[in-house]
């Protein structure tokens, strides 16, 4: 296990506490403990079945744990799934102000006049969600999350069907939203962009956290601090514990 | 809830194809049903191609009965269309104009008239298998209505000439005798003779002639009734013990009525939910405690969405088809409460199959393959299968709203039993169950 020990639950925004989920025999979170400040951007990485989208979806509220707790209700963390939750035939808009009203928003137009400033897609913003590319519908997606201003935003895979550019895009995007306060969750298979992005790195494999720790702790653990390779850190790391690294 | 409506209003309005399916589906069924209902041949169109001479009568006793009574009783029947060849017969019947043709040869009196040999028609007809059956039953029909119309006049006319034989006076034949005395009266006629004959051999023969007199009077007289009884050897009485006498066009479109509502409320309920886990919006609704919207309420507001469109289509469905065909339309109230109530059991059905089938495509599919049989199990009628098999369809039909809905409507419409209120509670019933059903489908999100 990482450094976690070190930080301080006070500041946390989110606090996780021994999480399991349990279906049937098979036990998909065991003990998952963790916690995130304001303003940093925490990456979910491991293999496939590590139970990345399962500890983002308890947090997320999605679906209940069989044991342990998430200091937030639901309510006050954003949610954007891997398959944009939106309805393809309403335009951007209305897709924002319809969550805004849902979430009983304060000033729903404000929100979204916001939420479009954000994902620069005020030009679109009359458009059909279905007809927008891959790109700008997961920026939509990330909107939708965002429209509450919560404190805590969970993102599941947020750039996998994207192409590098779209990808780009959306880290600018979320980095900002890093940058104005928001602790940002999110699992990904791409290790480089947690290395890019993220500030820490939570390692899962079979349910179990086997690391909690800024990537270049994990890099320096490995002996890869040189080469600044934390993907090959990471199959190494998921080698030493017994794991079969198939997200790399 | 609000909210979520407009979304789905929303929605539906940019889904074209349905909105204008909705629009056009009960325009042009109820003019379809509202134009086959009122130009439906409850008379057949038949030709009739008499060929017989005008005034050739068939004789009974000393009374005659014109054969072309018979084309009348025949034309009573049917929608005649005159023709006057077998030709011409032909052709219309090629053409569609007619049903059928009926040909009355020029020799049917001389055939009834030698008492051995029965009148023969000729009965023209094509189509295919269906058309052929309902031809021939719709025909045979007919024909049996004229020939028991026909016999009747014959009776009537035997019954005259034995009535002159039994009570005398005058047959009224042109070189018949006059003032005949009747069978009747010959017996107190003879006794008097009797009474002023010595006894001997003339006496005893004139009594047994009395006695013969009397006894063929007595038999005579019968032999109307037997005549009777022969020409209608058995007459029906109808007596109704469940239901009420709901014409056929009526109920037709009361079934119209009710498999659209079925149809349109069941797919709209389906697909709206199914829809919302395709576009993997359910999760974000119903995440966390409280949710931004509760499981119970998204199903109400799918159910409800649901109704109120098939409940409008139902409605518009129904008044237009009363263009066509009488209805009560002092019984309103009563038509929307069995709709309402209808409508709010199908949506409940629909969401079910939309929360349990989860894709969109597949939801639609089951929601029709499931319409359609329930639709027709329902239609079964009692004694046309075996017990055992129509107590299942009925326990099929029970556990599902098709059946409710046709007795509600029917009840509302049409006035038919069983009663409004059962029909209502049961769908009132129905509604809960597969509400709970859907709500058991919802339990897992993804």
């Amino acid at each position: 296990m990482g450094p976690r020990a070190s930080r301080s639950a006070v500041s946390a925004v989110l606090d996780v506490k021994a999480l399991a989920k349990r279906y049937g025999d098979l036990e998909a979170l065991r003990d998952v403990s963790f916690q995130v400040q304001a303003g940093e951007l925490v990456a979910v990485v491991g293999p496939n079945g590590a139970g990345k989208t399962t500890l983002l979806s308890i947090v997320a509220g999605t679906q209940p744990p069989s044991g342990g707790s998430v200091n937030r209700p639901p309510r006050e963390v954003g949610w954007a799934p891997q398959q944009p939750a939106l309805y393809s035939k309403l335009s951007v808009v209305e897709n924002l102000e319809l969550f805004a009203r849902l979430e009983k928003v304060k000033d729903p137009r404000a929100a979204v006049e916001r939420m479009l400033e954000h994902t620069g897609l005020r030009a679109r913003s009359h458009e059909p969600v279905g007809r927008l590319s891959g790109g700008n519908r997961q920026r939509v997606n990330v909107a939708v999350g965002l429209i509450a201003d919560p404190p805590v935003l969970a993102l599941d895979e947020p750039t996998a069907s994207l192409d590098p550019a779209q990808r780009e895009r959306m880290w600018e995007f979320v980095t900002r939203l890093a940058e104005r306060g928001t602790a940002v969750v999110f699992s990904t298979h791409n290790v480089s962009e947690a290395q890019r992005h993220a500030t820490r790195v939570l390692v899962l494999a079979e349910g179990r956290l086997l690391f909690d720790g800024a990537p270049r702790e994990l890099l320096a653990a490995q002996g890869e601090a040189g080469s600044g390779d934390l993907e090959r850190a990471l199959v190494t790391f998921l080698e030493q514990h017994g794991e079969r690294a198939e997200s790399s | 809830m609000r909210w979520l409506l407009r979304k789905d209003l929303l929605i539906l309005g940019r889904s074209r194809l349905l909105l204008a399916l909705l629009i056009v589906y009960p325009v042009a069924i109820a003019l379809l049903i509202g134009f086959a209902i009122s130009r439906s041949p409850a008379r057949p169109r038949v030709a009739i191609f008499d060929q017989t001479p005008p005034g050739e009568t068939v004789k009974v006793g000393s009374e005659r009965v014109e054969v072309s009574r018979y084309a009348q009783q025949l034309f009573s029947q049917v929608q005649s269309v005159p023709v006057f060849s077998r030709a011409q017969a032909i052709a219309r019947v090629r053409s569609g104009d007619v049903l059928a043709a009926v040909v009355i040869p020029p020799n049917v009196a001389a055939r009834l008239n030698s008492v051995i040999s029965q009148g023969t028609l000729e009965v023209l007809y094509n189509g295919d298998a269906l058309e052929q059956s309902l031809v021939r039953s719709t025909l045979d029909s007919a024909l049996a209505h004229a020939n028991l119309g026909f016999s009747e006049q014959i009776q009537k006319a035997a019954a005259k000439a034995i009535g002159t034989l039994l009570r005398g006076g005058d047959v009224g034949a042109l070189g018949a005798p006059q003032n005949l005395i009747g069978l009747e009266e010959i017996p107190a006629r003879l006794n008097e003779i009797i009474g002023r004959q010595p006894r001997g051999h003339d006496r005893t023969e004139l009594e047994r002639i009395e006695a013969f007199a009397g006894f063929a009077a007595q038999n005579l007289s019968l032999s109307k009734d037997v005549f009777s009884t022969v020409g209608q050897p058995i007459r029906v009485t109808t007596v109704l013990l469940h239901g009420r006498r709901t014409p056929l066009n009526a109920f037709a479109v009361v079934v119209a009525v009710a498999v659209s509502l079925m149809f349109v409320c069941v797919l709209l309920a389906a697909g709206g939910m199914a829809l919302e886990r395709e576009e993997h919006a359910l999760g974000r609704l119903i995440r966390g405690s409280p949710a931004l919207v509760s499981r119970e309420l998204l199903l109400v507001e799918k159910t409800l969405l649901a109704a109120g469109c098939s409940f409008v289509v139902a409605f518009a469905m129904l008044a237009g088809v009363g263009a066509f065909v009488t209805l009560d339309w002092s019984r309103v109230g009563l038509w929307l409460l069995a709709l309402a109530l209808g409508a709010v059991a199908f949506g409940a059905l629909g969401v079910a199959i939309g929360a349990l089938a989860r894709e969109v495509r597949a939801s639609s599919l089951l929601a029709f393959l499931l319409s359609l049989p329930l639709a027709f199990l329902a239609l079964v009628p009692s004694g046309s299968v075996s017990g055992g098999f129509y107590d299942a369809i009925a326990a099929v039909s029970f556990a599902f709203p098709f059946k409710a809905s046709l007795q509600a409507l029917d009840a509302a419409v049409n006035g038919a039993s069983p009663a409004l209120g059962g029909s209502l509670a049961h769908l009132a019933a129905l509604t809960i169950v597969f509400g709970a059903l859907a709500r058991v489908g919802l339990r897992r999100v993804e």
